[in-house]
């Protein structure tokens, strides 16, 4: 089976590790052999959170510089910041909404222009989604539902062996209950921004 | 029920790498269990503790992890089977008791978990626990896939038992927090009661005892050889004249390089899994007929050394090469790319390196360094200290926590740290060598793990220091694990007793001891003064619930605070470096969501301008 690499990169707390452990749960329910690999060093403490999944037949669970084939950013300073990851071919998928550093809040750095932010990865890369996932998953809920929202725009993008049957069923199974309403509302308003902004 | 308590044989389950190692212990039949946490072992520890509170699991969370790997030597040489969890550096605490446990060996099964932490993702150094294996004779098992991360365990339990030694298994980090879908065994039942055999001839190190016990040690690490000689765990893939000998997960890299490259034909791979003792026959048996043999391991050139050795034992002049100038480095985690590019260039084949997109005019992206929370008490405590000081020539030892990132400007708290413990022995030494003034950091959990042997020396020996302990009632940094001054009824768990710090310090004899609450600023500055003038050993106890902790016990009250019109833009409030600031329009604001409430920066205010946000 075919190798497809895909990177999240998110802020601590923005839920990366649940989106890819739906995505994992999916992979196994369609009997597609995925690993993964998170690194998560102080996550709670305001850092970034990186996780990497490869699905189909390689036996590595992490990505190298370059080598991804799916960039998904829930925060649009991070899908720039984790731009090596990407080739010419890439597709990344981001979200619009930023969330600010604390350095930037304090007055010490600036946060990248987003039109800019935009411009760039749309030259570098092979095609750029980018919407405002938080502001759909607020429509949905919850703005914590804005991992979903951006896993319903991968999914909608066919770039990975899974179908939304797949995950919307995980989502179903594996979620909290009190939130599955919202989840799967988040996955489909995502699924149809992707569809929106491509 | 907890999902690795299934007892459905053939299930497959997404698993975490340590979720895989504990469900490896349950399917081994593993009774009693031990730990002290440290990432990135914590998460195996966190669900044999939860899996004990379902069964008859026996779990603890042990002071340090000597402690806990004594304790797990005892129920082993009770005819349990144990486990000991611990971080690669944690092993150097329990390094003394496993020495000469080696000479004493076990009744039933035991493995000592060491997870090392390649790139220090959250550690202070990379150093290589295979050497473990060497210094103290012990087998050493390594997993290369979540899979066999699962698989090792009881094997290592059986070996364990056939040596009558406790084994080593030794995870790295990509192992530890990689997830892969694993297939469940079944679970045996456990013996949850042994009995000790008095055999004092055999089991009391005394020098005469053991200078038979490690004569006996040497035939066990004999009959340890002879198992890596023909163990599963080392085998030999594919038929080529390149040789490649791997370890951990060095060899999904190299799985994968030489697909990518599509040199199967020519290569052979010899997957080392048992790497203490090293099999010296099979590996002299696979560099027969080999052109050239590249060693692939992160770390140190521990197989490196041996492979080498071991040809020239054999009179083999064939070429090897691992760590050096245009191939693999000593330092870091290794990823697919650098390995495929170091079989590359090493073998002669020809390969295009992927191009990454070139970021060379993309705007540099501000830092998302980690800092501490909002409302943090740690921020607090270092406020009042930097204000109880001014004008003072200080040195801040620090230790291993959350308050270690009191490092990072503004705050600037941390001047000195070596491991676990450091800031009372260190804090000593700098007293007697300068005039500065020294002050030192230790947080609750690490200040039963390792802080009091220090803090005893500097009494006796009359240091003059302070020691502010920053008692914050949970092991934050790791996930909130208990530690002995927990109060365990919070968490609605019976049975356990409670340490509290402030008769420790007392009982130690320490003449000057104080406790501040941390949000009170005025009152917790003036303390901590007189602490601070006071000659000799002086020790401030600093006590306020982790932020976090408090939330998920439902006891955070604190309401948000907000910046009013009186703000005079003095930005004195920054100085604490609070995530919940922010600055819009060249005025500082609270974010209300961040907020918990504290107040510091409300007491810090010359204008008093930071008031709580009205209600509705």
């Amino acid at each position: 089976m075919k190798t497809t690499r895909v990177i999240i990169v998110a802020v601590g707390g923005q839920g990366n590790l649940l989106a890819s452990k739906v995505l994992g749960e999916a992979a196994l329910l369609a009997d597609v052999p995925v690993r993964m690999s998170e690194i998560h060093g102080m996550a709670q403490r305001g850092g970034v959170v990186e996780s990497a999944m490869v699905f189909g037949d390689a036996q590595s669970s992490i990505i190298s510089n370059g080598e991804a084939d799916v960039l998904v950013g829930f925060e649009p300073s991070e899908s720039l910041r984790a731009l090596n990851k990407c080739n010419a071919k890439t597709l990344v998928i981001t979200n619009l909404s930023p969330l600010m550093p604390f350095t930037v809040n304090i007055g010490n750095g600036v946060y990248p222009d987003l039109d800019r932010l935009q411009e760039l990865i749309r030259e570098k890369t092979a095609k750029l989604i980018a919407f405002n996932a938080s502001a759909l998953a607020k429509e949905a809920g919850s703005i914590m539902a804005v991992n979903m929202v951006l896993l319903g725009a991968l999914i909608q993008t066919g770039t990975l062996p899974l179908s939304a049957d797949h995950v919307k069923e995980v989502i179903r199974t594996k979620t909290k209950k009190a939130f599955t309403t919202i989840n799967l509302k988040a996955f489909d308003l995502g699924f149809s921004a992707a569809r929106q902004h491509a | 029920m907890h999902k690795l308590l299934t007892d459905r044989a053939g299930e497959k389950m997404l698993l975490l790498g340590n979720e895989a190692i504990a469900r490896g212990a349950v399917e081994a039949g593993v009774a009693f269990t031990s730990t002290y946490p440290g990432t990135p072992s914590s998460e195996i520890s966190l669900n044999f503790f939860q899996m004990s509170q379902e069964s008859d699991l026996y779990f603890q969370y042990s002071t340090n992890e000597k402690v806990a790997l004594e304790v797990a030597a005892a129920a082993a040489n009770a005819g349990l089977r144990s486990m000991a969890v611990m971080k690669h550096v944690g092993m150097n605490v329990a390094a003394d008791a496993l020495m000469t446990l080696a000479y004493v060996g076990v009744k039933a099964g035991m493995v000592v978990l060491t997870a090392d932490d390649p790139y220090m993702f959250s550690s202070q150094n990379e150093q290589d626990n295979r050497f473990y294996g060497k210094l103290s004779g012990l087998p050493v098992l390594e997993p290369s896939t979540v899979e066999e991360a699962k698989a090792l365990v009881p094997y290592a339990f059986e070996l364990s038992e056939k040596l009558k030694e406790p084994v080593i298994l030794r995870t790295t980090t990509r192992i530890n927090h990689s997830t892969a879908v694993v297939t469940l065994d079944s679970i045996p039942p456990r013996v949850t009661k042994g009995t000790f055999k008095k055999d004092p001839f055999n089991l009391v190190t005394v020098p005469a005892v053991s200078r038979k016990l490690h004569a006996k040690l040497l035939e066990h690490i004999k009959e340890a050889k002879a198992l890596s000689e023909t163990s599963p765990l080392n085998f030999i893939e594919g038929e080529g004249a390149w040789g490649i000998v791997c370890n951990g997960v060095s060899f999904a890299y190299v799985k994968d390089a030489i697909k990518d490259l599509d040199v199967a034909e020519k290569t052979k791979v010899l997957r080392i899994g048992f790497s203490h003792p090293m099999p010296e026959a099979l590996i002299q048996q696979f560099l027969k007929n080999c052109q050239k043999v590249l060693i692939v391991e992160e770390g140190e050139p521990y197989m490196e050394e041996a492979v080498k050795a071991f040809a020239q034992q054999d009179g083999n002049t064939v070429e090897i090469r691992g760590k050096g100038e245009g191939l693999f480095s000593r330092l870091y985690e290794f990823d697919p790319q650098t390995v495929r590019e170091c079989i590359a260039a090493y073998f002669g084949i020809p390969y295009t390196k992927p191009v990454p997109v070139d970021v060379s005019d993309v705007p540099e992206v501000p830092a998302r360094p980690p800092t501490l929370c909002a409302g943090c008490s740690h921020r607090a405590t270092y406020h009042a200290v930097k204000k109880a000081v001014e004008g003072m020539d200080t040195i801040y030892p620090t230790d291993i926590g959350c308050y270690t990132l009191g490092v990072l400007p503004p705050l600037s708290m941390a001047d000195f740290l070596l491991c676990m413990g450091s800031s009372t022995g260190t804090a000593g030494g700098f007293s007697k060598a300068t005039d500065q003034k020294v002050i030192s950091f230790i947080g609750d959990s690490t200040f039963f793990h390792s802080g009091i042997p220090g803090l005893i020396n500097a009494i006796f020996n009359n240091h003059d220091l302070t020691l502010v302990i920053l008692d914050n009632g949970t092991t934050a940094m790791t996930g909130h694990q208990p530690h002995p001054g927990v109060d365990m009824s919070r968490l609605h768990l019976e049975g356990y007793g409670r340490l509290s710090i402030e008769n420790v310090v007392k009982g130690l004899g320490v003449p000057f001891v104080t406790k501040i609450k941390p949000y009170k600023v005025k009152k917790s500055i003036e303390a901590i003064r007189e602490a601070v003038q006071f000659k000799g050993v002086s020790v401030v106890i600093s006590e306020e619930m982790c932020v976090l902790y408090a939330k998920s016990l439902g006891l955070a009250k604190g309401k948000p605070f907000r910046v009013t019109d009186k703000c005079k833009n003095h930005r004195e409030c920054l100085s604490i470096a609070c995530p919940a600031f922010f600055i819009w329009d060249g005025k500082v604001n609270i974010d209300p969501d961040l907020c918990t409430g504290c107040a510091v920066c409300a007491q810090i205010c010359p204008e008093n301008a930071i008031l709580p946000v009205k209600k509705p």
